[in-house]
């Protein structure tokens, strides 16, 4: 067994829509993959079918060794799943959620107890555990959601968009969690649509859209695959950001964007600094700022993609329970 | 890349034994009853409706259909029990539609359980439901004058009869709570079924002032023999071709309404 997540060719459709068009996936163990993608690029579909949830329509996956469709069973012993939407039972208190899981796992009641009561307090929520969930804030309750997915100890744990719509507060707290599980070796599938988020968790980055992988790699194997560097150039006089756009222009061959008191322009040989910085020199021009970056994933995304991340909004709802 | 043997061990179980099918379906019940230990009102919310017909039947139309109050009463109840016991079907699609919606049902379906538990759950904690709202009607009935002339075996005989017809019923309920796309929406379609069912047969008023047409419809209407077993079971009267007749109307629900409700349940799992 080489791979905790291995998927090959999966074909998903809804209608006419296309929702996965011959994915491949690996995951080897211990290692968190970040499926990224704009709403409505598949990323959804591929957790319901690695989860059990959905069959695909062609291609084949495993999931820890076990075919999806044919050892579903055993597939769903060892995963954990979080989805887009809090699953968690509102009426329940967040221990009555827990201790019903551990139930239905088949753990004796006393173990489900001292389990519920072990993950309320690593999630810290000992002390609304008492208390039914509807009363929980969002983040909250994503944690009892998350808290819920790790009852059995999965060695394999889908997070389908743990942060969306989470104050960034709530969202650092989940990253920290998910940091705590990568420690105890768990294999981690996470979609986001958050560039940040891939880049601050994951080990490996796959790029979805329109149902297709588009891009793979590490995360600085994708911000390199632009081939170029930003260099961003703050005049210390605004007056004179007309003056850096045209330098820039001469020595890139390609006007900068001019914006926010700066320049910012695409670099791809590094050599064109040191000439940008004596050209500013000779025409008196003083950079309070001056700095050369990798690119962002957004500018990875948006150079893949052609578009930004965000552009489709308001797709995925219908995705999500079709 | 060196720890792959020790992270992922083998599995044991293969399919789920019947011991846990039915230990998985009886926590799933537990959690459908428990939650009225947070939110009592619940089974109020459900039941208020009937006992309001109860009061408003009985205390202003009462006098004019059956010529006073309490010959009403006697004769409304037991069409309220069946007017009560179809509605609160409605419960067991709304608490699938909510789960569905809420992503519960996901959860549930990702855990290594058997297929029907979500299902077999909460149909028994609904019917759990049936037997206290049976129970809250047929008491509340009494405080106001109503009174059981048959026996003890009646009474467990009409809330037998209620049960078994309400599980019938419940597949309507299953398919509906699985197909509809939000609880709002199954509140909507199972009212404006029920209501126009419950109100042309016998359940309320005697079926012999309706016009010809309405009054042929009435006597093939399921609710009509449910309302006249019951009545029959608890007031006394005939109750032999309304018993039957009621069974074979449950029967045709199951029969008609399982194979698609199944097919819907399938096509989520």
């Amino acid at each position: 067994m080489t791979y905790a997540i291995q998927a090959e060719g999966l074909v998903k459709h809804y209608g006419k829509t296309r929702a996965l068009d011959g994915v491949d996936i690996l995951v080897p163990p211990g290692r968190l993959l970040g499926v990224l993608g704009p709403n409505g690029a598949g990323k959804t579909t591929a957790v319901r079918i690695l989860a059990t949830l959905l069959r695909p329509d062609a291609g084949t996956a495993t999931v820890g060794g076990y075919d999806v469709t044919r050892q579903a069973h055993q597939v769903r012993s060892m995963i954990g799943l979080t989805g887009q939407y809090a699953a968690v039972d509102e009426m329940l208190t967040g221990f009555e959620n827990l201790m019903m899981i551990g139930r239905l796992l088949g753990m004796p009641r006393a173990d489900s107890r001292a389990r519920a009561s072990e993950l309320l307090k690593r999630f810290d929520l000992s002390d609304a555990g008492g208390r039914a969930t509807k009363t929980y804030s969002g983040g909250m309750r994503r944690r009892l959601d998350l808290a819920a997915s790790l009852v059995g100890r999965p060695q394999v744990l889908f997070l389908d968009e743990p942060t969306t719509g989470l104050d960034p507060r709530s969202r650092t707290e989940l990253w920290s969690v998910v940091r705590g599980l990568m420690a105890d070796g768990v294999t981690v599938l996470l979609t986001t649509q958050y560039l940040e988020e891939a880049d601050q968790l994951a080990d490996d980055i796959i790029v979805f859209d329109h149902g297709k992988v588009i891009a793979s790699g590490t995360s600085d194997e994708l911000k390199a695959t632009t081939g170029a560097q930003v260099l961003e150039v703050r005049p210390l006089r605004p007056e004179h950001l007309p003056l850096v756009g045209e330098v820039l222009t001469d020595v890139l061959g390609e006007a900068p964007d001019l914006s926010g008191g700066r320049a910012t322009a695409s670099v791809h040989d590094p050599a064109a600094v040191p000439v940008i910085v004596r050209r500013l020199d000779d025409q008196g021009v003083v950079a309070s700022e001056l700095a050369l970056r990798k690119s962002s994933l957004d500018e990875v995304f948006l150079s893949i993609t052609g578009h930004r991340p965000e552009d489709e909004d308001t797709t995925e709802k219908e995705e999500a329970f079709a | 890349m060196t720890t792959l043997t020790t992270t992922i061990p083998q599995v044991a179980a293969k399919r789920v034994t019947p011991l846990a099918t039915l230990q998985q379906t009886m926590t799933l019940a537990w959690r459908s009853l428990v939650q009225i230990k947070h939110n009592p009102w619940e089974l109020l919310d459900l039941s208020i409706q009937p006992i309001m017909f109860l009061l408003l039947f009985t205390y202003v139309f009462g006098g004019a259909i059956s010529g006073s109050t309490g010959d009403y009463l006697q004769f409304a109840l037991p069409g309220l029990l069946v007017q009560n016991a179809l509605f609160y079907t409605l419960s067991t699609a709304i608490g699938l539609n909510t789960d569905i919606t809420k992503g519960v049902f996901d959860r549930l379906r990702s855990l290594p359980i058997a297929r029907t538990a979500p299902l077999s759950g909460r149909i028994i904690a609904d019917t759990v439901k049936q037997v206290w709202a049976f129970a809250l009607l047929i008491g509340f009935g009494m405080v106001l004058g109503f009174r059981v002339t048959t026996s003890v075996f009646g009474l467990l005989g009409a809330l037998a009869l209620l049960v078994v017809v309400a599980l019938a019923m419940s597949w309507m309920a299953v398919l509906i709570g699985l197909k509809a796309s939000n609880p709002e929406k199954v509140q909507m379609i199972s009212f404006s079924t029920m209501m126009p069912l419950t109100f042309t047969s016998s359940a309320l008023v005697p079926s012999d002032t309706f016009p010809s047409w309405l009054k042929t419809w009435s006597d093939i209407n399921p609710v009509t023999h449910l309302a006249d077993a019951i009545r029959g079971l608890l007031i006394g009267g005939d109750v032999g071709s309304a018993t039957l007749f009621s069974l074979l109307w449950a029967v045709a629900f199951a029969v008609v309404f399982a194979p698609l409700a199944i097919r819907a349940f399938r096509s989520h799992v």
